[in-house]
């Protein structure tokens, strides 16, 4: 609407919205959304149904009337079956009155994260590439994004060298996602140690991403919060979307320093109010038995992981061997294509989805994400198409 | 259970190239595995998971619960054996509680089950009682749902 002279709503819109480019997921997904018969190795959820148990539960929660605002921080009975479970298999100790956060997702816990701590102008460092939201959500919450490109010669693991390079006298936070969305890179305790010996020297704080950190396949996780003297400097996210398949339930949490979690209890109850209360109730009940439903899954992601690892092998494409989450990164670069084309002519000429890299950020460039949380029948076919393609392009 | 057992179990027909790919092994040591298995009697058959009912089959089950008098020495194994190898007799188990042996017994029709129930399985020495249950409609077996699930509702594009 441009009505005399007034400026157009774009010019109106707020600064840090306007600027932001659309995902180049978003674009992807317009084009796959028209197109039959494809094979998607596009997506970011589990093809695993959530746990029966689970949903069994949400029902039964409908039935028993539990369909009202919960407290601001959540149920204080899940906050408690959180900490308890983090404290069992993270190694950190949270008080589930005052130091945890019940919030619509990850998402929204990271949100709401770096609304609390940063002022106009703090910087935060993350490293790239990383999930499509980070750089976005810095922007809305006033800080400025510095990225630090990771590479598939180092597993996509961040090292204190790059960190070192990046850091100014502004930076205040660090922002870690590992298991990491989509290189599916993770980081051991000795590369953590290395992390959070810098965050302690240089007095940063830290916004830990570990919604993938039940899915690991060759070693347990661990958390840069369980390290010594870093509980205090940390916020821990997590989330039930990935481990029990509960995405479209959108429930997450995060977990830190009194302080901090009060502060974003402020915007999230002016915001958000609380999280859907069966959600809530659906999550009490898959806490209450998260071993028998996770262990399934993560042995068909293991075994599905190493059919995909072997075929790029066997198609000679180069792919750094993911060890978390349920992502491959191969590297195409030497096709001559940008990511996005190779990802457009794939799609075009053999219908098999996968997304560009440099959705994932520019360093992303060469790259495309593979995700396998999708049947070993359709990344067997994904596979074969992909070689008819490879061989056309020598 | 080991792995592979695994992945046959829910699948007997998985492509053992493709085991060895997901398991990290060479075909050759996935083929001697099960090779193992089958001679040592861990694997013992592989068998297609029918919906009976989409075949308007006239046949029907009944699953019976059977009392017996154990043999000194044997127990129940002796008449357990006995009774499983009447082909009418898809599944035996011993069970606990109020009866002992439950049988899964297949027939052409209701009179042919009766009938292998009062001339063959009742007049078997050693065998008390029995109680006959007809199956009426099968939802589940073996771990596969009848009614094919759902379509899969994820975008195909996600973050």
């Amino acid at each position: 609407m441009k009505t005399n002279g007034s400026p157009s709503l774009r010019d109106r819109l707020a600064l840090p919205v306007r600027d932001i480019p659309r995902s180049g997921i978003r674009d992807f997904f317009d084009i796959v959304s028209t197109m039959r018969d494809v094979i998607s190795l596009g997506i970011g959820e589990p093809d695993f149904d959530t746990p029966w148990h689970v949903r069994e539960s949400t029902v039964f929660a409908i039935e028993r009337g539990a369909t009202h605002y919960t407290s601001n921080l959540g149920y204080l009975e899940l906050r408690q079956a959180l900490t308890g479970y983090v404290h069992k298999k993270f190694g950190v100790g949270y008080n589930p009155v005052t130091e945890v956060l019940v919030t619509v997702g990850v998402s929204e816990a990271l949100d709401l994260a770096l609304r609390a701590i940063l002022n106009p102008g703090d910087e935060v460092l993350y490293h790239e590439p990383c999930y499509v939201s980070y750089r976005p959500v810095i922007l809305f919450a006033h800080g400025v994004p510095r990225a630090i490109e990771t590479s598939a010669a180092d597993g996509f693991r961040l090292t204190r060298a790059m960190l070192e390079a990046q850091v100014t006298e502004r930076t205040k936070v660090l922002l870690l996602n590992f298991p990491n969305n989509p290189t599916g890179g993770v980081m051991g305790r000795k590369d953590l140690e290395e992390i959070a010996a810098f965050a302690r020297e240089r007095d940063l704080l830290v916004i830990t991403d570990e919604i993938y950190a039940e899915l690991t396949y060759d070693n347990a996780h661990v958390s840069i919060a369980s390290l010594p003297e870093m509980r205090d400097r940390t916020l821990f996210l997590h989330g039930f979307s990935k481990a029990w398949a509960m995405t479209g339930y959108r429930l997450g949490y995060a977990c830190g320093p009194a302080e901090w979690i009060d502060a974003m209890m402020k915007i999230h109850q002016y915001t958000m109010l609380c999280a859907s209360s069966l959600a809530q109730k659906a999550a009490i009940e898959a806490l209450a038995r998260p071993d028998a439903d996770i262990g399934t899954m993560v042995d068909e992601y293991r075994r599905r992981r190493n059919f995909l690892v072997a075929s790029f092998k066997e198609l000679d494409l180069d792919c750094s061997r993911p060890a978390g989450a349920f992502y491959a990164f191969p590297n195409i670069a030497r096709f001559g294509l940008t990511a996005k084309d190779f990802a457009l002519k794939l799609l075009e000429e053999e219908r098999v989805a996968v997304v560009p890299g440099t959705a994932f950020g520019a360093c992303g460039e060469g790259f495309v994400r593979c995700a396998y949380a999708t049947n070993l029948d359709q990344i067997k076919e994904a596979m074969r198409r992909l070689q008819r393609f490879l061989k056309r392009r020598g | 259970m080991e792995e592979l057992l695994k992945i046959l179990q829910k699948n007997a027909r998985a492509d053992h190239a493709d085991v060895a790919k997901q398991l990290g092994l060479s075909l050759e040591e996935v083929e001697r595995k099960i090779a193992e298995y089958e001679k040592r009697g861990v694997i013992r058959g592989y068998q297609a998971v029918l919906n009976e009912d989409a075949l308007n089959l006239d046949t029907v089950t009944a699953v019976i619960e059977v009392k017996v008098t154990p043999e000194r020495g044997g127990g129940f194994n002796r008449i357990a054996d006995r009774l499983s190898r009447f082909p009418e007799v898809r599944s035996t188990y011993l069970m606990s509680g109020a009866y002992d042996l439950l049988l899964f017994v297949e027939g052409r029709n209701l009179r042919a089950v009766a009938a292998f129930v009062s001339e063959k399985l009742s007049t078997i020495d050693g065998v008390i009682s029995t109680s006959t249950h007809f199956m009426l409609k099968t939802y589940k077996r073996l771990g596969v749902l009848m009614e094919p699930s759902h379509e899969d509702e994820r975008l195909t594009i996600s973050p």
